[in-house]
């Protein structure tokens, strides 16, 4: 038999009818969740600097402990998921709350340093891009594992920078193609 | 904040759960893709790949905890009218209602399981129930498009929807897509998100649309077809298309091998 894995097709310009219409998900982490409160804005920009407005963006992280489980199990849904899902606005950004994930083990007796999953959808993406996000300043990126696999002059383009208008908001810029692109990775 | 947030209530677990008070177990990472299967980032016959496809290599990525782990979604976040899109308004739209139906297996051929599968489409005339599509054909009011569902324990699904129509749009002169169904799928972890899109069989259109073609090989592509399929055909009532789906499995130990 013959198990190779389905092609990947691109959302299309209609995911919201299928995907965010109903079913999005700003919120990675309810109230009961414990951790450093952060919002996080994306935004997606194409090969010219414009702003992509159909793109979608989904999160998936640790808690602030840095274990992939929901703690208290499926009874206290307003606590931590985990799981966030937007589509970009007009201005190719969405924003999300949730807690900054804590270091998450790595290969051996490695720790990896608090980073957030992201996977990029939209029309004219064929398959879905990854990515991942981290924190500017945080000192722990010093000895993350996968940022050491990255030329040390992309790496910039994985770092979120706090928003120096409100407190606690992080921005992370997504540029699909060109100049300063982000760095995906073959996941 | 979007009002009808299902998600709030939802029945969601990590798929892999670390104790910390034991060794860590070493991540068995999934497999990697054969050249060919999947599509390319950058495929300018489909024009918004131009502007939109990375223009560096991607930076391979050994698989870590974060990769192999995933949201879980559950029965709670699926509604009873979700797995039949013909019966989500006050009347039945119009078109031919099909049965979709198929398995999901991993890539040594063992069923996915209790997994979320979320469909959506165009209408039987070619026109999708989303304001910026400005296509002159006829909206339904009895048709939504959009329809979720969970695999059951062997990995089976099925969606009762009506066949969508054929659209055009502006890639280039006299460009119409196949009629396609989308596909989104999780699977276990992270790196088994799969979305794609279902097409029937013997369409025409195949040879000319750049999004079907843009999977290099030709194997990979059929695999995008649905068959007919007389079992899962209703007499009397609908027409089945069978759709099975394969998503990424785990590298072979070597106690496998």
């Amino acid at each position: 038999m013959d198990w190779t894995p389905t092609p990947s097709q691109t959302v299309g310009p209609y995911l919201h009818l299928g995907l965010t219409n109903t079913h999005s998900l700003s919120r990675v982490a309810g109230d009961g969740a414990k951790g450093e409160r952060v919002w996080l804005t994306f935004r997606v920009l194409d090969g010219e600097g414009v702003p992509v407005p159909d793109a979608m963006i989904e999160l998936w992280q640790a808690d602030s402990e840095g274990n992939y489980e929901r703690p208290g199990g499926s009874e206290d849904g307003a606590a931590f998921g985990g799981f966030g899902r937007l589509a970009t606005g007009e201005d190719g950004s969405c924003t999300f709350e949730t807690i900054k994930p804590g270091c998450v083990p790595g290969s051996g007796e490695t720790v990896q340093a608090p980073h957030i999953n992201v996977s990029i959808l939209g029309r004219g993406i064929l398959k879905r891009l990854s990515t991942r996000l981290y924190f500017a300043g945080e000192p722990a990126n010093a000895a993350d594992s996968v940022l050491a696999l990255v030329p040390e002059g992309r790496r910039p383009t994985l770092f979120a920078h706090p928003d120096p208008t409100r407190a606690d908001h992080w921005i992370f810029e997504v540029r699909l193609r060109g100049e300063a692109e982000t760095v995906f990775f073959d996941v | 904040m979007k009002k009808n947030n299902r998600y709030n209530d939802v029945n969601m677990t990590s798929s892999s759960i670390q104790d910390k008070r034991k060794p860590r177990a070493a991540v068995a990472p999934f497999c990697r893709h054969e050249p060919g299967t999947q599509p390319d980032y950058f495929h300018p016959a489909y024009r918004a790949t131009r502007l939109r496809a990375p223009s560096q290599p991607l930076i391979f990525l050994p698989h870590t905890l974060s990769e192999v782990t995933g949201p879980v979604f559950g029965h709670s976040d699926i509604h009873p009218n979700d797995r039949d899109l013909t019966v989500q308004h006050a009347g039945e739209p119009l078109g031919e209602r099909i049965i979709m139906r198929g398995r999901v297996v991993d890539g040594d051929g063992h069923p996915v399981a209790n997994s979320l599968i979320e469909i959506w489409q165009a209408n039987a005339a070619g026109r999708y129930a989303d304001a910026k599509d400005d296509h002159p054909a006829p909206l339904d009011p009895n048709f939504t498009g959009t329809g979720r569902t969970l695999t059951d324990e062997n990995g089976f699904y099925s969606f009762v929807t009506i066949k969508p129509g054929a659209y055009p749009w502006r890639n280039h002169d006299n460009a119409w897509r196949p009629a396609h169904i989308h596909v989104s799928l999780f699977g276990p972890a992270f790196v088994t998100r799969l979305i794609t899109q279902m097409y029937f069989p013997g369409d025409p259109l195949f040879a000319y649309d750049p999004i079907l073609q843009s999977i290099p090989d030709e194997k990979a592509r059929q695999r995008l077809v649905s068959k007919f399929d007389l079992e899962t055909t209703k007499p009397e009532w609908a027409l089945g298309y069978r759709f099975d789906i394969v998503l990424r499995g785990r590298e072979s130990t070597p106690f496998e091998r």
